[in-house]
């Protein structure tokens, strides 16, 4: 609660600072907890609501701890059309975790996304911030490996 | 109409990562032009002659932008660059900055200049995290350079979200609030960033600039057609044999696009991203146009092994789940219709579900209060008026289908 108090308060407190400040909580502990997010309310003057509010609104930001590598598979047309199904059920069976879940070693988490812009790759993923296009089922193992 | 590489043409020419690439191929020449030779009303008016259009898809015309921002009675005024490309099938944008990131930054320097705007942003989305080095060694090569005296280039990264692309939902989101729809008028220009005039420009449409301030409005509104005016960037994806990003005269016909991507089997081509219009394969000869359809200039093929009812309803999966859920007929209306088009694609349809999608789209449309649901019925529209036999058919297959399990209703 302290160390996130200080975190908060290092960083510029005007308004337009609050989804940067949730966005570098969210790369470093990997989630935003209750506890920042009211130290981040209270930092900025704003209401609990407010801030919770933001926090939920953008889907690259969490409240539940998230692992340490994200998997962000795509899961809208252009990426359909070129069997991300096949995609999402490989990545499945290797982590042995369904979308929206966290392996138990914390090593990977797995979720589905809208388009991420990659479709000229498709099917795509994000890995963190990597992008891994024209994926087969032989390469997601490969790609997967490249993660601890 | 050919291809014609005018957005791109510094594309995989130069090295993103040197300036003195781009320097060396009259890189910041219209700057320079710009500043020294030209008045800030005089280049509004050169842009404003040339006939750009906004190439995010709502097409509004840049040159007027420019103008109501730089009349506004405001010291502080904002710049923003969209680079928050978010429309499915959409990655123009991408391979722009991957390639060319000093264009974009000339192109910003020449809006600054023009519109009295000192401060700029990139609202980039999270999605292109990995640009975001390249951007920054871009600005800091033309920093370095002197080239960027008269304004302040900030990158702002998004935090995924779709309706964040939606010119007001993305001031919110600088602002550091959630990414939701404004009510509008006052409009950006004259209260937009902070209630600060603000001229929010896509990708695209900034990397214009350089090439009309330099050639001239003339040269630029000799290329397309009366009202779509030089070329237009298209994403092309789906069942192509080379999908890609492809640069053409505006006006040219669909036709032409699919023979260089190397589509076959064509079922339709929906073309401006999940509220894109459909075009069926018997009117691939469509121009790409204002006129016409181009949206952000998303393609996306369907083969004929595909199924219509299918597809508009993932297209209306990807938009009910973006809706930033402020205004009623967008949040409750996507639902309405993903509900609707899930039964009918499972077959199992009602007879009023034609209706039904019918009306909902006329509330949606009317009453939305921003681009998100006021476009989002279009595909469920075009697919009723091309394929409607599609519905119908599943329609009376849920109904055989129910009256064969012995379900009256």
């Amino acid at each position: 609660m302290e160390k996130n108090e200080q975190h908060v308060s290092a960083t510029a407190r005007e308004r337009e600072s609050l989804l940067a400040v949730l966005e570098d909580e969210q790369m470093k502990s990997g989630f935003v907890s209750k506890e920042f997010i009211s130290a981040a309310a209270e930092s900025f003057g704003l209401p609990l609501s407010e801030v919770y509010g933001v926090a939920t609104f953008y889907s690259f930001i969490t409240t539940k701890p998230l692992g340490r590598n994200v998997i962000r598979i795509c899961k809208s047309l252009p990426c359909f059309l070129k069997n991300a199904g096949v995609i999402i059920r490989t990545v499945e069976n290797e982590l042995g975790i369904k979308p929206g879940e966290t392996t138990p070693d914390k090593r990977f988490s797995f979720e589905l996304t809208n388009c991420i812009g990659a479709c000229d790759k498709a099917p795509a993923m994000l890995v963190n911030d990597d992008v891994h296009g024209d994926l087969t089922p032989s390469r997601i193992s490969e790609v997967l490996r490249s993660y601890v | 109409m050919p291809e014609k590489r005018v957005v791109l043409k510094h594309c995989e020419v130069i090295d993103p990562r040197d300036l003195s690439t781009y320097l060396d191929r009259e890189g910041f020449k219209a700057l320079e032009k710009a500043q020294k030779e030209m008045t800030p009303e005089k280049v509004i008016e050169e842009v404003k002659a040339s006939g750009l259009k906004g190439r995010g898809g709502a097409g509004f015309l840049c040159g007027r932008k420019w103008e109501f921002a730089r009349k506004a009675q405001e010291h502080e005024k904002f710049l923003i660059c969209n680079a928050d490309e978010g429309e499915m099938g959409t990655f123009k944008d991408r391979y722009i900055m991957q390639h060319d990131p000093f264009t974009l930054m000339e192109g910003m320097a020449i809006a600054g200049y023009a519109t009295g705007a000192r401060k700029a942003y990139i609202y980039l989305r999270a999605e292109y995290r990995f640009l975001l080095d390249l951007l920054r060694n871009a600005i800091q090569q033309v920093r370095e350079e002197g080239l960027l005296e008269s304004l302040d280039i900030q990158i702002r990264e998004g935090a995924g979200s779709y309706v964040c692309g939606e010119e007001s939902a993305l001031m919110n989101s600088i602002e550091g609030r959630r990414g939701e729809a404004r009510y509008r008028p006052p409009y950006p220009p004259s209260k937009g960033l902070w209630q600060k005039p603000t001229i929010i420009n896509n990708v695209e449409t900034l990397m214009n600039i350089p090439q009309i301030i330099l050639n001239g409005a003339q040269w630029f509104g000799d290329m397309g057609t009366e009202e779509s005016k030089g070329t237009k960037v298209f994403s092309v994806s789906g069942d192509v044999e080379k999908p890609g990003v492809y640069e053409m005269m505006m006006g040219s016909h669909l036709k032409e696009l699919m023979d260089l991507a190397g589509a076959k089997r064509v079922k339709v081509v929906q073309i401006g991203g999940a509220s894109g219009n459909i075009v069926p394969e018997t009117m691939i000869d469509t121009p790409l146009s204002y006129e016409t359809v181009l949206g952000s200039g998303a393609v996306t093929v369907f083969d004929n092994g595909r199924d219509v009812i299918d597809i508009v309803y993932r297209d209306m999966a990807f938009l009910a789940e973006e809706s930033c859920g402020k205004c009623a007929p967008c949040r409750e209306g996507t639902e309405a219709m993903v509900e609707i088009l899930a039964r009918l694609s499972k077959g199992e349809g009602y007879q009023e579900d034609i209706g039904a999608l019918e009306d909902l789209a006329k509330v949606m449309m009317l009453s939305s209060l921003c681009g998100l649901g006021q476009v989002a019925p279009i595909p469920v529209l075009d697919t009723l008026k091309y394929f409607r036999e599609d519905y119908e058919n599943r329609v009376s297959q849920s109904l055989f289908l129910r009256s064969v399990r012995g379900i009256t209703r």
